[in-house]
């Protein structure tokens, strides 16, 4: 907790060294950057690009960097110190919009030419250089930071090299310099996962050299430029294994490992990353000059592409939740059962004030047990496990609805069951509050037909597991004013969660265009075809995981109340669900949760027969199409606003393979002619169900 | 040490606002098993606190000030009471202090609210008592922690090597800090000897103190059934998923054979003092919100009692059990009021022998007139009065916060019950007793 007085001081505290005295002469027209000398003799440079609250390495910030140290290769200081202007951190990195726009191979290859040639010299700088680095410090920001020959840590540091989620790999030079910084198996993993690190951990790893206070700067910079500090040195474990042969056997190793995680043939970063190191690895030059080629290639590929296609969705969606004047700081939560208890924690876990409500408090303690366990997987020291459970209130008696400020009803999925809830809560919100429903079946305007005041009254469907499922879908509902679509947005941001605004519609979007793609795999099931099979020719689609298991996962019991919600109200022909699974899911085949559904589970893993057939030829189109068809529907009907938020939507609430950037990019990629040809064809061999959408016709 | 007079306070009350008590509520007092149960006395606080924060009209922010007895304070928790504030979301401004009056800190706390209000400088105030004697700390012998401190000291291998064989087998023994806190360091007497010593003095005859024991236990166990106690006790969770909702040392099956089997715990093996007719070692955590008549405006607040007034007395701490014959001398002489006036009583158990000590010498004529100057007899207390729904013996004794549920508890018994007036009182180890004189409103 930090008070009113202390967050009023804390906007005093960052160390400007001669920049403090604001009468130091800008001799300088560079935008971005600051430089002063203090009375040592040592130079100050403050990142602080203009017209940004973040820093990124954009094409003007390189190359007015360049112009920096060319200023300071001219009279060389007693030492350098880089630190960032911005609250948020040293630097988020490159600017990644400038990556979507460059498409040609020779122009990327130049221009990581000219960014290498700058950061060369960063490096080359005959005085100490030191690098200072508070929040966040990702991609190339921390590449500046590593050509330098110390880095200091704050305490909020956040380290990392996520290129690998862009589809990329560093390109400002980190593959070669961190490899020879630190263990290059942990910069290699580092590398590969995309992780970040805190400054704790970055200093146990050798990233950083010391993990400093604000309020040490002045001394610990001192102790740098005066030889005092001791800089992070390899050992020999290190050079050993940057030989030649520990690199193939290291190589093999991580290509294994990779490639369980991402197919290869969809993902090529991590092999190219991994063939950096084990042909290069050896000469940090070299590395560094291949990387060029490496990137620039990568850079240019459709995964890429697609990936920061993505990243653009997931910004857009980000920008969707913008704080309104109102945070929600107390929310209450009605029904602990798996949804609502994990909502509860997370919204707990995410520094929100929670009271959790059931009517079984056996079913709010588990709630406690899992929201520990959520903190102790997420790496929370004692202290703050305790004030997110502090946070967590269990509320036998239903008393938290006075004074929260938004209600999430999570209660089962029965109108009457619902309707109850909200004639009791309804009269005692507080003026502002906001009543939220997390059903995911029943159309709003019903629940919201007991209410006085429906215009608070707003869905919010999350995703199971809620810590790992980004997406919330937003249900609007005719009568929500403005200001609770705005709140409800802003709050899903509060939680570092996407929001998708959509509208009421049976199965709203996720699980309407999931259900035709399920319902078709029980389809083939009941002709025959191997679950193994459905789910391997899935996945080599793209997708994390195949409709059968996927199925399984989200539970059979689950699976069918939703496909007979949407059979009975959606006026389009779904597939027909066989007998036998009703029969089953009755009695008691449910899937990952029982043990047991159209997979065994054992340890939460599906037991798959690994001689499965091969897939025949239209088995892929027969389970994709359905749902390219049932999002184009969507769209038509104006359920989501457009193609983008819809392929954000259905990429973070399903995992659909981001690499394809979405089922409207695929699609679009494909060719709708392709598409509406395809889906004419299934018609006639396999029914009705295929009938192409009549949006594919529309130019869209 | 010996006084054949008790002193008395004469000074009139003057003209002071009235103190209302508002609401309270404590965790399940769960019985010390061995090791460190799962709360802290931080823990315990914060549990019990936040439902009854929850459930005010006003924001924990309200408050002018919180006051938390405990006695086992942690290392890692200085002055729990800004420490459970804090953690209870009262904000950056909330003042709090810790009081420790041994077995009185939990009615300390209510009495240092009760007088700041009535003086006018507090309004609303947040008065608790906690304890999780589960954690009391294990402590290293004296003469070990020299041996430490000398082997630190020692500058070569050599000295040190002479330190090592200085070395004794009970260095690694820890004490039980427990017992040394259960000693008076002045008499040298254990609580529970202070009890044998009072049970010659009044004849109390060991069957009576079985009998006052099983009762204690009876009647806390219908309480429980008849849910006489449900709006005091909050559940408590852990966060390991587990539940706490109910006191948990009654023994509803127990008997006076039974506990006529069991030997002597604190004067082997001729004493009559056991761990069946002694209070128990519990964790447990309690609080009471007192609030001052602009509060009650102010918040719109239903009060549950008045707090009319308190006494604290003093005596000989080797008979320390007895000391609350004096507090009620003094609170019902100051109020003019007569033992038959009292409707309810809370005399906390910690030992059967002790409470029915006290009784007697409420009965004792010499006693009355030597020691507290009154021509008649202080009383009898119907026992269908006193203690209705059990006390400290079933319950336990979480030191610092027995006294808070004591207060807690009456007032809502009286209300239960429909009557007016009672008074709540516990002996302190170190000679002591605190009473307080509650009215419902």
């Amino acid at each position: 907790m930090t008070g009113p007085i202390l967050s009023h001081l804390n906007s005093r505290a960052m160390e400007l060294g001669p920049l403090a005295d604001s009468t130091v002469n800008q001799e300088h027209s560079w935008q971005n950057w600051k430089l002063a000398f203090d009375d040592k003799e040592i130079a100050w440079l403050f990142f602080d690009m203009q017209n940004s609250s973040i820093n990124v390495l954009s094409q003007e910030t390189i190359v007015e960097l360049g112009e920096v140290i060319g200023h300071l290769e001219l009279q060389i200081p007693k030492g350098l110190i880089i630190r960032s202007a911005k609250a948020s951190g040293f630097c988020a990195g490159a600017d990644i919009t400038q990556f979507q726009e460059l498409n040609d191979e020779k122009e990327v290859l130049v221009r990581l030419q000219e960014a290498h040639a700058i950061a060369d010299r960063l490096a080359a700088l005959s005085c100490p250089t030191v690098a200072l680095i508070h929040g966040a410090c990702l991609g190339g920001g921390l590449e500046v930071a590593l050509c330098c020959d110390y880095r200091l840590a704050l305490p909020d540091a956040k380290l990392g090299l996520p290129e690998i989620r862009l589809g990329l790999h560093p390109g400002l030079g980190g593959t070669a310099r961190l490899t020879h910084l630190i263990d290059p198996l942990e910069a290699m993993t580092l590398m590969l996962t995309g992780k970040t690190l805190d400054a704790r951990r970055s200093k146990q790893k050798g990233l950083v050299d010391a993990v400093i206070e604000e309020r040490h700067v002045v001394n610990a910079v001192r102790a740098a430029f005066e030889g005092r500090l001791k800089a992070h040195e390899g050992g020999i474990k290190d050079r050993l294994l940057t030989t030649g042969p520990a690199r193939q056997i290291e190589a093999r190793q991580m290509r294994a490992k990779s490639s369980e995680k991402a197919a290869p043939e969809h993902y090529p970063a991590p092999e190219a990353l991994i063939r950096l190191w084990e042909e290069h690895g050896g000469d940090s030059k070299q590395m560094r000059q291949a990387e060029i080629v490496s990137f620039a290639s990568l850079l240019t590929g459709d995964t890429a592409q697609n990936l920061i296609r993505v990243f653009f969705l997931s910004e857009k969606m980000k920008k969707l939740a913008k704080a309104t004047d109102q945070k929600i700081v107390r929310v209450h939560v009605v029904g602990a059962g798996a949804m609502g208890g994990d909502i509860a924690g997370w919204c707990a876990f995410q520094g929100l004030h929670v009271t959790l409500h059931d009517p079984q408090i056996e079913t709010i303690a588990d709630v406690i047990r899992r929201t520990a366990e959520l903190c102790e997987k997420k790496h929370r020291s004692a202290s703050e496990t305790r004030d997110v459970l502090d946070r967590l209130i269990p509320d036998p008696d239903n008393l938290g609805v006075d004074k929260a400020d938004l209600v999430i009803e999570a209660v089962p999925e029965k109108l009457d069951i619902k309707h109850q809830v909200y004639k009791e809560i309804e009269p005692r919100l507080k003026q502002g509050a906001l009543l939220a429903t997390n059903t995911s079946s029943i159309p709003l305007k019903e629940l919201a037909s007991v209410l006085e005041k429906p215009g608070r009254f707003i869905g919010l469907h999350f995703f199971n597991p809620v810590a790992k499922m980004q997406l919330v879908e937003v249900v609007d509902q005719a009568r929500a004013t403005k200001t609770t679509r705005a709140q409800a947005n802003a709050f899903v941001g509060q939680i570092s969660r996407f929001p998708a605004p959509v509208k009421s519609a049976p199965g709203f979007l996720v699980n309407r265009v999931l259900m035709p793609y399920l319902l078709e795999a029980i389809l083939l099931i009941d002709e025959g075809v191997a679950a193994e099979t459905i789910d391997r020719t899935v996945e080599k689609y793209g997708m994390p995981m195949g409709p059968v298991e996927l199925a399984d996962h989200v539970g059979l019991d689950i699976c069918l109340d939703v496909a007979e919600m949407l059979a009975e109200r959606l006026d389009q022909p779904l597939p027909k669900l066989p007998d036998w699974f009703r029969s089953r899911v009755e009695s008691g085949d449910l899937g990952r949760k029982s043990g047991q559904g159209f997979y065994s589970w054992k340890n939460d893993k599906p037991q798959k027969n690994k001689d499965a057939e091969e897939p025949g030829d239209d088995l892929l189109d027969r389970l994709l199409l359905p749902m390219l068809n049932a999002c184009m529907t969507c769209l038509r009907k104006g359920i989501i606003a457009d193609k983008e938020l819809l392929d954000g939507a259905v990429i973070f609430g399903t995992g659909f393979a981001p690499f394809r950037g979405g089922p409207m990019h695929y699609a679009r990629s494909q060719g709708y002619v392709k598409i509406i040809e395809r889906l004419e064809k299934l018609s006639a061999k396999y029914g009705k169900r295929f009938k192409p959408d009549p949006g594919w016709t529309e130019d869209r | 040490m010996s006084q054949t007079r008790s002193k008395t306070n004469r000074v009139a009350p003057a003209a002071k606002r009235p103190v209302y008590l508002i609401d309270g509520a404590r965790t399940p007092f769960l019985k010390v098993r061995g090791k460190p149960g799962p709360f802290s006395p931080v823990d315990l606080a914060v549990q019990c606190g936040r439902p009854l924060l929850l459930r005010q009209p006003f924001p924990a922010e309200a408050f002018d000030q919180v006051i938390l007895g405990c006695v086992n304070v942690l290392a890692n928790e200085m002055n729990p009471a800004r420490v459970a504030a804090l953690r209870l979301g009262m904000g950056e401004k909330m003042r709090a202090y810790t009081v420790q009056i041994n077995c009185g800190s939990g009615m300390q706390s209510i009495d240092s609210a009760f007088r700041s209000i009535r003086e006018g400088s507090r309004e609303l105030v947040l008065a608790g008592g906690t304890e999780a004697l589960s954690h009391a700390p294990m402590q290293v012998k004296q003469d070990a922690v020299e041996w430490l401190a000398s082997m630190r000291g020692a500058d070569s291998l050599l000295e040190r090597a002479r330190q090592l064989t200085d070395v004794k087998a009970d260095y690694f023994m820890p004490v039980v800090s427990l017992k040394q806190g259960l000693t008076d360091p002045i008499v040298g007497l254990s609580m529970g000897e202070t009890a044998e010593v009072l049970g010659q003095l009044f004849s109390i005859k060991r069957e009576d103190a079985d009998q006052y024991a099983v009762i204690s236990h009876q009647r806390l166990a219908r309480a429980q059934q008849e849910t006489n106690l449900d709006n005091e006790v909050t559940p408590a969770f852990s966060s390991e998923g587990e539940i706490f909702t109910k006191d948990d040392g009654v023994r509803s099956d127990t008997s006076v054979e039974a506990l006529a089997r069991l030997e002597p715990v604190f004067e082997r093996p001729y004493g009559q003092v056991t761990a069946g007719n002694s209070s128990q070692v519990t964790d447990g955590a309690s609080w009471v919100i007192l609030a001052s008549e602009t509060a009650v405006k102010k918040h719109k607040l239903e009060p549950r009692a008045v707090i009319r007034d308190s006494a604290w007395s003093a005596i000989d701490p080797g008979i320390m059990g007895l000391t609350p014959v004096l507090a009620i001398d003094m609170l019902l002489k100051n109020n003019r009021l007569r033992s038959e006036k009292i409707d309810l009583w809370e005399i906390n158990e910690a030992f059967a022998v002790q409470v029915l000590a006290c009784l007697k010498a409420m009965e004792d004529a010499d006693f009355c007139a030597t020691i507290l100057d009154r021509k008649q007899p202080l009383g009898t207390i119907d026992r269908s009065t006193l203690n209705v729904d059990g006390g400290a013996i079933s319950l336990g004794h979480p030191v610092g916060t027995s006294g808070n549920r004591i207060v807690l508890h009456l007032v809502n018994a009286l209300r239960r019950h429909g009557v007016k007036r009672g008074i709540a009182t516990e002996c302190i180890g170190g000679g002591q007793a605190g009473a307080m004189l509650i009215e419902t409103t």
